[in-house]
């Protein structure tokens, strides 16, 4: 249409370092904190002071020798005291205090400076006579040395020499310190006093990483004093120090990783992960937007092979959730762990799907755009506040197939079921996303955990109720937490394996580690195998655990096991079942409008065939088919229950009768079992008293 | 989830004809499935048949959106088009106004179209004729009622207002909260 606008007219791609990025010099350090003494510039006056001190000093050396002489050849072994003695000494004696003791060390004069070394004074003092010789010889010399020395005053000459030894001694220490530690390498065990006094965050990071060492090969590095307890004692509390975590969460976690990798995840969890963004295919192509949103000078690439949907973006001019695309529904901000769970899910075309707590409704648009806006999806949440954040994505992203509800998940099954597919992706203590949300680190403990993993187990339970295992296409859950603690994940999948009649299957994503199947004290079932764990450290996306259910039957097994059940009752459960339909169908419940009179036909076989049933039963008896697969409709259990208790006071089935009432009947049947068998008891010992007599 | 009136529904499609004109038919009948509107507190959802019976199991306190709000009845019992109507409108508009790129963000901020800002304007749109706001790129921004006809635009000043803000996407980052 018309001729094609050029919209990148108006931006300008700027070119050179600009104004701000001009370099500046390095910095430069005060004078006063400079470690070496830089040699001072001499002042004016200074200088002609040097001069005329030189001038004084010429002077004077051509004296002192005479001196020497003199003093040499009079008394010979004083002599040698005295030019070991620093020169100094006679001329300005006030100076230095002339102690004889000092002498071996630094005593020489500077005008012998030149061949006398310190090792040889010995030597020299041990044959006189040569010693001499060499003076005379020394003192000629030293004249003219003098001159082209680098006429210092011979205080100054002291001085430096006082420094280079000063200097050697340094270095003589420190390369004794360098073979201690070399010596050391193993970690000592800090004492309590010294662990309190710790200032700083590098101490502990270090003690940190030197206990970590020494964990890792204990036997070798251990201190002998200390046991591997005291040693992880000390690390947890440094890891609380130095992380900010609460002792409860930071136990959970080296509970759960080795430790090498804790640390890789504690590090990982400071850090955010990248921002991602997920195409809505309902609209646009990924394709397309990429290029849209590179016009707008943002830096993005694919989230990986795995997805088709999903974007990176690394750097951005514009703020990226406040774009024309974006406000035209052309993506949505979300996770790249979050596209995991529903493509666990798999949704087809014409479904009826459930997501049971959906806000803020990017996993369950994410649903309406894999089903193409075809079929029903439901979306709910509890939180009033947090359902207008499904309305606006889902008007935004342009869903139209959509229910949004906002209740207990736990009750949505007293409202609907018969779902081809539900997603529960379950609240949680969020232990996988510290990086998104820091006071995660503090605010657990045992209780939130516990409050966690009770509700999801309810609402899990819920989700499998809401589903049709009869479902041509479906009759899949899957199961999601942004938490990595296997309290939340393993044992509450565990636990729905347990009370349901459901199996685990693989979720389709071929990266991930496998589930737990053991920890600690949990033995979970073998297939947990199937389910994946993400984690911030391994695959750079916040911790996640996704889990897929197959339903197999519609049945709800009691109690624990509820897998024998006598056939008698079975056919009972049926009629009632047929009841309950037939019941549900006059209410409108469930059953679509237009069908009804045809289900109610069904229901009215059914009865005649159930009424038929007994002779097929027994039959069943003979070939002891499963029970699972003989129940045909979802049944209302509540009847079932009340109609069951009725059968007949020997016919108690255990599963059926709701606990208290159930416990109060067993201690009554246990009572009267017990009297029976006092009885009997009794019976036997006179049976066998008699015998005995006999 | 109920019916709408005789008087509302008239009111409604009077509204919806200012935009998409005779178009309105389309909406009602389409080849996927009978779609119907219903109204629940006041506000008009469109939705798919085979959803609504669905949707009409959950207890109206708890059921807060089925399928796609089109704008909700005032007290005066004026209907108001709110800018989750957006999706059915854009293919089926009758008039329609490009903006150029530099107008565009203050369009999304809620401000009315200013001639200077206008790239194009399909001809033949009516004064306080309801029209829908493009960008360049075809991406529908929001909708508007046209302060004037197309003949006048060409003449007026730049600085003049072309279209009066009605609802614009801005709304859904502006006032999530209040978008039903």
């Amino acid at each position: 249409m018309g001729r094609k606008a050029k919209f990148n007219e108006g931006v300008v791609v700027k070119r050179g370092p600009g104004k701000k990025a001009k370099k500046q010099k390095d910095p430069s350090f005060p004078k006063a904190l400079q470690d070496e003494p830089v040699a001072k510039k001499l002042g004016h006056r200074q200088k002609q002071r040097q001069q005329k001190r030189l001038k004084k000093k010429k002077s004077v050396p051509i004296k002192t020798p005479e001196v020497e002489r003199e003093s040499s050849e009079s008394e010979s072994e004083e002599v040698t005291a005295a030019w070991l003695k620093p020169s100094i000494s006679q001329n300005d004696t006030k100076i230095l205090p002339d102690s004889e003791s000092e002498d071996d060390s630094k005593g020489f004069t500077d005008d012998n400076k030149k061949w006398l070394k310190p090792k040889k004074q010995t030597v020299v003092k041990s044959d006189d006579s040569s010693s001499d010789d060499n003076l005379k010889m020394g003192t000629l010399d030293d004249v003219t040395d003098e001159s082209s020395d680098d006429e210092l005053l011979p205080i100054e000459k002291q001085n430096k020499e006082l420094l280079k030894k000063q200097e050697e001694d340094e270095k003589l220490a420190e390369e004794e310190l360098q073979m201690n530690i070399g010596d050391q390498e193993k970690f000592q065990f800090p004492s309590k006093k010294e662990r309190e006094q710790t200032a700083s965050l590098q101490e502990v990071q270090q003690r940190i990483r030197d206990v970590v060492g020494v964990l890792s090969d204990f036997s070798k590095l251990r201190d002998k004093k200390h046991s591997r307890s005291e040693y992880l004692e000390m690390l947890k509390n440094d890891l609380c120090t130095y992380y900010s975590y609460n002792e409860f969460l930071i136990e959970k976690l080296m509970q759960l990783f080795p430790l090498n990798e804790l640390l890789e995840f504690l590090e990982a969890s400071e850090v955010q992960r990248p921002l991602t963004i997920r195409t809505n295919s309902l609209k646009t192509r990924r394709r397309d937007l990429a290029q849209a949103l590179i016009n707008r000078g943002v830096n993005l690439d694919p989230v990986g092979k795995w997805s088709k949907v999903g974007l990176v973006i690394y750097s951005s001019q514009v703020p990226i959730g406040a774009t024309p695309e974006y406000l035209a529904g052309h993506y949505i901000l979300q996770g790249a762990s979050s596209l995991l769970p529903v493509m666990a899910l798999a949704p087809q075309e014409n479904e009826r799907i459930l997501d049971m707590s959906a806000a803020p409704g990017g996993k369950a648009s994410h649903i309406a755009a894999l089903m193409k806006n075809t079929g029903v999806l439901f979306a709910n949440d509890v939180n009033s506040d947090r359902t207008k954040a499904i309305v606006g994505n889902f008007h935004r992203l342009g869903v139209v197939n959509s229910v949004i509800t906002c209740m207990d998940g736990r009750k949505f099954p007293t409202i609907m079921k018969g779902f081809d597919r539900v997603l529960l992706d379950a609240p949680c203590s969020g232990t996988g996303v510290i990086a998104k949300d820091q006071s995660v680190k503090i605010n657990k403990d045992e209780q939130d955990i516990q409050r966690c993993y009770n509700l999801q187990r309810e609402l899990l339970l819920a989700a499998i109720d809401c589903l049709n295992a009869k479902s041509e296409s479906g009759g899949y859950l899957v199961y999601s937490t942004c938490s990595i603690l296997p309290e939340e994940n393993e044992w509450v999948v565990d636990y729905a394996l347990k009370k349901r009649n459901v199996k685990l299957v693989d979720t389709g994503l071929d990266f991930g580690t496998e589930g737990f199947t053991n920890f600690r004290q949990f033995r979970f079932h073998p297939s947990m195998k199937l389910t994946k764990r993400f984690y911030p450290h391994a695959h750079n996306m916040d911790g996640f655990f996704v889990a897929k259910f197959k339903k197999f039957s519609n049945l709800v097994p009691k109690g624990g096991g509820g897998e024998e059940k006598g056939e008698k009752r079975e056919v009972e459960e049926e009629a009632e079942e047929v009841e309950s339909t037939s019941k549900k169908i006059k209410n409108g419940e469930d059953v679509p409008g237009g069908k009804t009179k045809k289900v109610k036909k069904q229901a009215e076989k059914k009865s005649e065939s159930v009424k038929n049933q007994p002779v097929a039963n027994e039959k069943k008896k003979k070939t002891g088919l499963d029970n699972k697969k003989s129940g045909n409709e979802e049944k209302s259990s509540k009847k079932t229950k009340a109609k069951s208790n009725t059968v007949g006071a020997n016919k108690i089935d255990w599963k059926d009768v709701p606990k208290e009432v159930g416990l109060k009947l067993g201690k009554k049947i246990k009572k009267m079992k017990k009297k029976q068998l006092g009885t009997l008891k009794n019976k036997n010992k006179t049976v066998l008293l008699k015998k005995k007599q006999k | 989830m109920k019916r709408l009136s005789e008087e509302r529904t008239k009111i409604l499609f009077e509204k919806l004809a200012k935009y998409i004109g005779p178009n309105v038919k389309l909406l009602i009948e389409r080849p996927d499935g009978i779609y119907c509107f219903r109204e629940q507190k006041d506000r008009v959802y469109y939705i798919s048949e085979k959803i609504l019976k669905l949707a009409e199991n959950v207890p109206p306190t708890q059921l807060i959106c089925a399928g796609t709000c089109f704008g909700k009845f005032t007290k005066t019992n004026k209907f108001r088009l709110h800018i989750t109507a957006l999706n059915y409108l854009a293919p089926y508009a009758q008039s329609k106004i490009w903006l150029k790129p530099s107008a565009e963000q203050q369009f999304l901020y809620g401000n009315h179209v200013s001639k200077s800002g206008l790239g194009r304007i399909s001809e033949n749109t009516e004064k306080y004729q309801g029209v829908l706001v493009y960008n360049m790129a075809d991406l529908p921004l929001g909708f508007g009622v046209a302060a004037r006809s197309t003949a006048d635009c060409k003449h007026a000043d730049p600085l003049a207002s072309v279209c009066f803000h009605q609802a614009d996407i801005g709304e859904y980052i502006r006032s999530e909260e209040d978008l039903l």
